[in-house]
């Protein structure tokens, strides 16, 4: 096997991610976006480290699950409460913080 | 010299008030006549310390540094915690000391709105703390520190006490003093590297600029630089318009602050650092100085003849008297600074007192509008007379304060120190001289307007209009003395800064040569420039003098 | 061997300037009499209220005391002047070693001669290491004004104890009027400029508050503005005058930074140690500090204002002492303007012609007046001119003598106005006066007196120093006499015609005030003993003071009273310089009379005979003739030549007073006066409050604040623009932080 297609797969899911994160206007989709591009990077910390026989490419990937998980974690308890709060959670409609 | 206040003297005067203001925000804001009580007692208690410091000054040696406490203080840059009292800060110190408890006093029964005299007290006394620190001082980065501590409760206290226009007037104040203050920084920095010094302690630093023999141009550009930063404090000419607008706005204890000592801080500094440590930039400058100084006497009364308003004429006025101070400076000589100390302690108390008085005015007319005001000596015959009597003084008359800070500034501008051009000084000290008419004219038209006359109509029977209250009268008592006092006994002042100037203009003396400051040394010096005094003791039967 | 000191030494010995420190007690502490006065004006401001009479027995105490005080003060002078016999001409300089010993060009060493002057000098303050002294010198001059001052301030005290009674700030008034004293007293015995300053600034603004007495009435306070403002002007040329004195005495002795001392600045300015050209710029600066203060042409406009006062401040500050400041000052510095201005030289100098041509304007400018004290305050203008041009011809004693004896002969006019304004209740001599003398016989007589004192018949005071003035121009070399410094022959003219239009005015006003019917309403009376009784004592005074200085050349009287006035008021010492004495002849005394008896006849030609006997046609006191010719201009222009000339004598009777009172010379100078000059002063200020207008609003509020602004501005667009990128869009952020990633990412690839 080669690296190239574990980097392919992991490019198409960053890029997909990327496109859920940039274009859907939907809080949990976007959340769930970021996840695919964490795990882009997962696969390619993985197979780089799986190639290269270096541990600590899977010790940095599983930080990286953790990290993740808390991520989603704190990202939906926030989408819930903008929920609770607005009753709608499309973040087009969010600018609390403009300038 | 061993004596009680050796070590503590100073801090104590300079961070008591901080202390009172910390006690201050324990108590809650309610009580209010506690806060008034600890404010008062605070500010009376540096007076004390002051009164102390100033009974053991040793007054045959003004030119020395008293109660010097030396402390490391920030390791890293070879900053020390130096202060330390001589002649020159030592008359501007006692004035700090005075104005503030009889602001406080003044500011007794009635706080500007939004009233909180908890803050607004707590404010004074910081700024106190600030303006202390800054005339104690005896390092270039605690100098600065100071300066800027001066800064915040000022700005505050126009944004919150102040007059309609206050935010506009207190962010061109904060603003302004603050792009001066930067250059000013960059200015102490600059020193500091070129020098390739092992401290900031002012004397060392005079020392330091011939010893590693910075050059010329470099000298010049620091100086620009310091100009900038005191000069935009002076307020001096094309910096001054922050000044007008924060008198005006400001409420009345903090115009008279203000007045009284923020606007020494500029000058001060001149005297203390710009002038001593860079002597021969401040030959080249000197002209400029001199310049911006007389028209900002011409400007600053003319400014003046067109206002409307009370208290903007009288921020006005502060324009042109400060002129008469940096004139005094720009000449370089001792009798030229001389004139200048006297001139800022001068313009310290009357200036303070008039913007008292507009306060005083303003409570009972609600205005103002020189236009509309009218009869005072009429309707507060006391009053009136003060005002007639600070009007006297500020417009220079001599038995009073103003002339001293006046007349030996348009004498030594006649003859300035080496080096510095004559001819242009000369005509400066002609402009001068026209200035003195000028600001006869437009504060007796002041006068003749608000006092003089029957009282309006609007205000004919106004029960509002009471004569001076007792908290005023102890409030401006010790301020009518004093400038009473100075004006016919002027060595009240002169006596303790002559020889604190002599020697802090030694180094301008003997510029060439590499100086090691013992004090011998320095006293020579001052004794191959004062011939005149020399011979008089001698031959007194001859009249000399003068 | 220290410094070199600069004295004045007689051809017999040395004088160490002419000045001891040592002396009789009185002579030592004139310090004295100025501080009484002034603890008074404390003592009046705190506890007048509360004292029965007001504070007034406080003020007249503490004169009385002063007044003794400077008569004992004159008398120790005088016996200490008599106790000097050096001879009166010892102008050189010698060097002397540091113990204060001269060491004459002999070789031999000489303690100080008996010396003339006494000073007293504490230390005031010190700066730029010098010490600067305060102190009284006292000696001739300043002993004759200190008894002037103080006698006729005592006398106008207890006038005004009556004139102002009752009066809404009595107690306050009086308290200025002690203040004045003070400060005039100090400005007498100044032992120094800067003293002199500093007094001659307090006497102006007191000057200030009395004629401003009545504030209310904007009038009032509007020429008490002027007086002070103008004066102010001339203070500036003082200013700089003083300093550049200042430093030249320093420049002059290398071992000095510069000095106040008048008595060394006089004494290296008489012995040319002070170059010309410096002396010459000083003279001109002050003499712009004496036309203000004194009311010289072209800065007099003030002091007719300043008759808005209370009568007695007009007589005491705008006639008697205030206004002769600047002559006194003149004489005090008396060896700076000799030297300046070339006195010595034959050449008409700058103070000569000042003060010809005032005294010329002030006396055309009296004709005019409706108003007494506006009569007697043209007078006052032009008899300071009369003592100025004496100064400038180099009449000094002349000039003090004139001084003295105007003092008391004025401040007797000035109260008996004041007495009968205080019985018709107006100034006004054409509507509410007439007739006054058989009701007012007190006031009527003194007024005579001085009226004929100030035209100067003899034998009264005004004639002699009068003619002693004339004498010193020098110019009448015909008529005997020795010249004085040199041959001023205009200034003898002017002073001749001033001396006719004098006599002029003052008979139309004694007409206008005491003869014809009385046009007034209510019914006048005599004033009470507190104002007849100064007005008796100045008339005496008025009447006998002249013989104080009999000339030499009379032998009316033994040697030994011949000139005592001169003998103890001229110093003697190298602080003065050497003038040229003159003395009167009898045919300049002749002549003088007949011009000024030449001046009343012809006046009184005019109202006396023709105004009262068409007075008499009409049924009613009239003021002038209903229908006089009143444009014979070109005949009053030539008045004195046409004396002898019977032909035009018809024209000239009325020529004089019509040219006078309505011609176009007087009209043209009072229009002058008011519109030209005064336009000039209003329009200066309104160019001054325009100008600053103009800065104000165009140049501080657009330019230097725009500026201001205007940074700020930049700093507020930037931020307006730089805001849009702050959507507060989590997406638009998340787009550009990936743009940019990726912008860096190519950047990677490109570079690395």
């Amino acid at each position: 096997m080669l690296l190239n297609q574990f980097l392919l797969l992991s490019a198409v899911l960053f890029a997909i991610g990327v496109y859920g994160v940039l274009a859907r206007r939907n809080g949990v989709l976007v959340l769930m976006s970021i996840e695919l591009i964490l795990n882009a990077v997962n696969i390619n910390l993985v197979s780089f480290a799986a190639f290269r026989e270096a541990v600590p490419g899977e010790v940095f990937a599983l930080f990286v699950v953790a990290v993740a998980a808390a991520e989603v974690g704190v990202g939906l308890a926030m989408v819930l409460l903008l929920y609770r709060n607005r009753r709608n959670i499309d973040l087009t409609e969010i600018d609390l913080m403009r300038g | 010299m061993e004596n009680l206040l050796d070590g503590w003297g100073l801090t104590m005067a300079t961070f008591s008030p901080l202390l009172g203001a910390a006690v201050m925000l324990l108590i809650p804001k309610e009580r209010e006549d506690r806060h008034r009580l600890i404010a008062l007692v605070t500010s009376l208690w540096v007076a004390f310390v002051s009164l102390l410091v100033l009974i053991w000054f040793d007054l045959g040696a003004t030119d020395r540094l008293h109660f010097v406490v030396d402390k490391s203080w920030i390791e890293a840059i070879h900053s020390r915690y130096v202060l330390g009292v001589d002649g020159i800060s030592l008359p501007l110190l006692l004035l700090t000391v005075l104005i503030v408890p009889l602001c406080i006093v003044y500011s007794w029964n009635h706080f500007p709105e939004p009233r909180n005299p908890r803050a607004f007290l707590i404010l004074i006394l910081v700024l106190e703390t600030g303006m202390i620190g800054t005339f104690l001082a005896q390092d270039l980065v605690l100098f600065f520190v100071f300066f800027e501590v001066v800064l915040l409760p000022m700005f505050f206290m126009i944004a919150v006490w102040g007059g309609p226009n206050r935010r506009y007037a207190s962010m061109k104040f904060f603003l302004f003093t603050l792009f001066g203050s930067a250059l000013m920084l960059v200015s102490f920095l600059a020193l500091f590297f070129l020098t390739g010094a092992e401290s900031f302690v002012f004397s060392e630093m005079a020392d330091n600029v011939v010893a590693n023999a910075v050059s010329h141009t470099a000298q010049l550009w620091i100086f620009g630089g310091m100009f900038l930063g005191f000069g935009i404090k002076v307020p001096m000419f094309p910096f001054h318009t922050w000044l007008p607008d924060a008198h005006t706005e400001a409420p009345t204890v903090g115009s008279v602050i203000l007045a009284a000592v923020l606007l020494k801080l500029g000058t001060y500094g001149f005297i203390r650092i710009a002038i001593p440590i860079l002597p021969d930039a401040a030959v080249g400058w000197a002209p400029w100085i001199g310049l911006l100084a007389v028209i900002g006497i011409i400007y600053g009364a003319l400014g003046c003849l067109a206002q409307t308003d009370m208290k903007r004429l009288i921020a006005f006025s502060s324009v042109a008297h400060m002129g008469f101070v940096m004139l005094g400076i720009a000449t370089l000589t001792d009798f030229g600074i001389n004139a200048a100390i006297m001139g800022m302690v001068a313009h310290g108390l009357i200036t303070g007192m008039l913007f008292f008085l507009a306060g005083s005015v303003k409570e009972r007319y609600h205005t103002l509008e020189i236009s509309r005001l009218g009869g005072l000596l009429v309707q507060a015959p006391r009053m009136g007379w003060i005002f007639g009597f600070c009007a006297m003084a500020s417009l220079g008359l001599p038995g009073l304060a103003g002339f001293w800070g006046e007349f030996p500034a348009i004498l030594s501008a006649y003859n300035p120190a080496n080096g510095v051009p004559v001819e242009t000084f000369r005509t400066f000290m002609v402009v001068a001289a026209l200035g003195t008419v000028l600001a006869a004219g437009y504060l007796l038209w002041l006068l003749q307007r608000s006092a003089f006359g029957n009282p309006p109509d609007e205000f004919a029977n106004d029960p509002n209009i009471v004569d001076t209250t007792r908290t005023e009268w102890i409030a401006w008592a010790p301020m009518l003395a004093l400038i009473l006092a100075i004006g016919i006994y002027p060595n009240l002042v002169f006596g303790i800064t002559d020889d604190a100037v002599d020697a802090s203009l030694a180094p301008c003396l003997t510029v060439e040569a590499p100086l090691d400051h013992d004090l011998a040394e320095t006293l020579a010096c001052s004794e191959v420039y004062d011939l005149g005094g020399q011979d008089h003791h001698s031959h007194d039967h001859t009249a000399t003098g003068g | 061997m220290g410094g070199l000191f600069v004295l004045a030494a007689s051809a017999a010995g040395s004088l160490p300037l002419g000045v001891t420190e040592s002396g009789n007690w009185f002579l030592r502490n004139a310090w004295l009499i100025p501080l009484l006065p002034a603890l008074s004006f404390v003592g009046i401001l705190f506890f007048g209220k509360r004292l029965p009479r007001g504070g007034s027995e406080l003020g007249i105490a503490a004169l009385g005391i002063a007044l003794l005080l400077s008569v004992c003060t004159g008398l120790a002078w005088m016996s200490h002047r008599d106790d000097y016999h050096g001879q009166e001409t010892h102008l050189s300089v010698v060097a002397v070693d540091h113990d204060g010993r001269a060491a004459d060009p002999g070789g031999h060493q000489v303690h100080g001669e008996p010396s003339v002057a006494v000073t007293n000098t504490v230390t005031w303050f010190q700066a730029g290491g010098v010490e600067f002294t305060a102190g009284t010198l006292v000696d001739g001059p300043a002993v004759m004004m200190l008894f002037m001052v103080t006698l006729v301030s005592l006398l106008i005290h207890v006038y005004s104890t009556d004139y102002v009674a009752g009066d809404r700030r009595y107690t306050h008034f009086f308290a200025f009027m002690s203040l004045f004293s003070a400060s005039m007293l100090l400005l007498v015995v100044s032992e120094n400029t800067l003293q002199l300053l500093v007094a001659w600034e307090l006497v102006g603004v007191c000057s200030f508050v009395l004629i401003g007495h009545w504030w209310e009435e904007r009038d009032n306070s509007d020429a008490a503005l002027k007086a002070f403002l103008t004066n102010r002007v001339g203070d500036m040329g003082l200013i700089v005058g003083v300093t550049v004195l200042f430093f030249a005495v320093g420049a002059a002795r290398p071992d000095t930074f510069g000095s106040f001392s008048i008595v060394e600045t006089n004494a290296l300015a008489s012995s040319g140690m002070l170059p010309h050209t410096t002396l010459l710029i000083a003279a001109c600066c002050l003499m712009a500090a004496v036309m203000s203060k004194s009311g010289q042409f072209f800065l007099h406009t003030w002091l007719p204002d300043a008759m808005a006062g209370p009568t007695p401040v007009s007589a005491l500050i705008h006639a008697a002492t205030m206004v002769v400041a600047g002559v006194f000052m003149i004489a005090r510095l008396y060896g700076v303007f000799f030297e300046g201005l070339s006195i010595a030289g034959t050449s008409i100098n700058l103070m000569a012609l000042v003060g010809g041509f005032t005294t010329l304007v002030g006396a055309c400018l009296a004709f005019v007046q409706r108003d007494i004290k506006k009569v007697l305050a043209y007078s006052t203008i032009s008899q300071l001119g009369y003592m100025v041009m004496a100064l400038g011809v180099g009449a000094w004693t002349a000039a003090m003598f004139h001084l003295f004896t105007h003092a008391f002969f004025k401040a007797c006019l000035f109260l008996g106005s004041g007495s009968v304004s205080h019985a018709v209740h107006s100034f006004d001599m054409k509507s509410d006066m007439g007739g006054l003398r058989r009701v007012m016989p007190h006031t009527y007589r003194t007024f005579m007196i001085g009226s004929i004192a100030l035209a100067g018949l003899p034998p009264l005071a005004g004639f002699w120093s009068k003619d002693e003035i004339l004498a010193g121009t020098g110019g009448w070399g015909l008529l005997g006499g020795t010249g004085g410094n040199g041959a001023y022959t205009l200034m003898l003219v002017m002073g001749m015609v001033t001396a006719a239009l004098t006599a002029a005015y003052m008979t139309r006003c004694v007409y206008l005030t005491f003869f014809g019917e009385y046009r007034g309403h209510g019914q006048p009376h005599e004033s009470g003993p507190r104002i007849t009784v100064p007005l008796w004592i100045l008339a005496g005074l008025a009447l006998v003071a002249g013989f104080a200085n009999l000339p030499k050349g009379f032998q009316l009287v033994p040697e030994s009273l011949q000139e005592r006035f001169g003998h103890y008021v001229e110093p003697v010492a190298g602080y003065f310089p050497q003038v040229t004495h003159a003395t009167p002849s009898w045919s300049l005394a002749m002549v003088s009379t007949l011009v000024v008896l030449a001046g009343i006849g012809v006046a009184a030609h005019y109202y006396f005979v023709r105004v009262a006997r068409a007075s008499k046609a009409a049924g009613q006191s009239l003021t002038e003739l209903p229908n006089g010719p009143t444009t014979r201009l070109a005949v009053a222009r030539l008045g004195h030549t046409l004396l002898a000339n019977k032909y035009y004598l018809d024209h000239l009777y009325t020529g004089i007073v019509a040219g006078g009172t309505k011609g176009p010379v007087a009209r043209f100078a009072y229009r002058t006066n008011q519109e030209v000059l005064d336009r000039a002063v209003d329009g200066v200020g309104r160019t001054a409050v325009a100008a600053g207008r103009v800065v104000y609003h165009q140049i501080d509020q657009k330019v230097v604040d725009g500026f201001i602004n205007g940074s700020g501005q930049v700093s507020i667009d930037s931020g307006e623009k730089l805001r849009r990128i702050q959507s507060g869009k989590v997406q638009n952020y998340a787009a550009i932080l990936f743009a940019a990633a990726t912008v860096l990412a190519g950047l990677l690839i490109v570079f690395v």
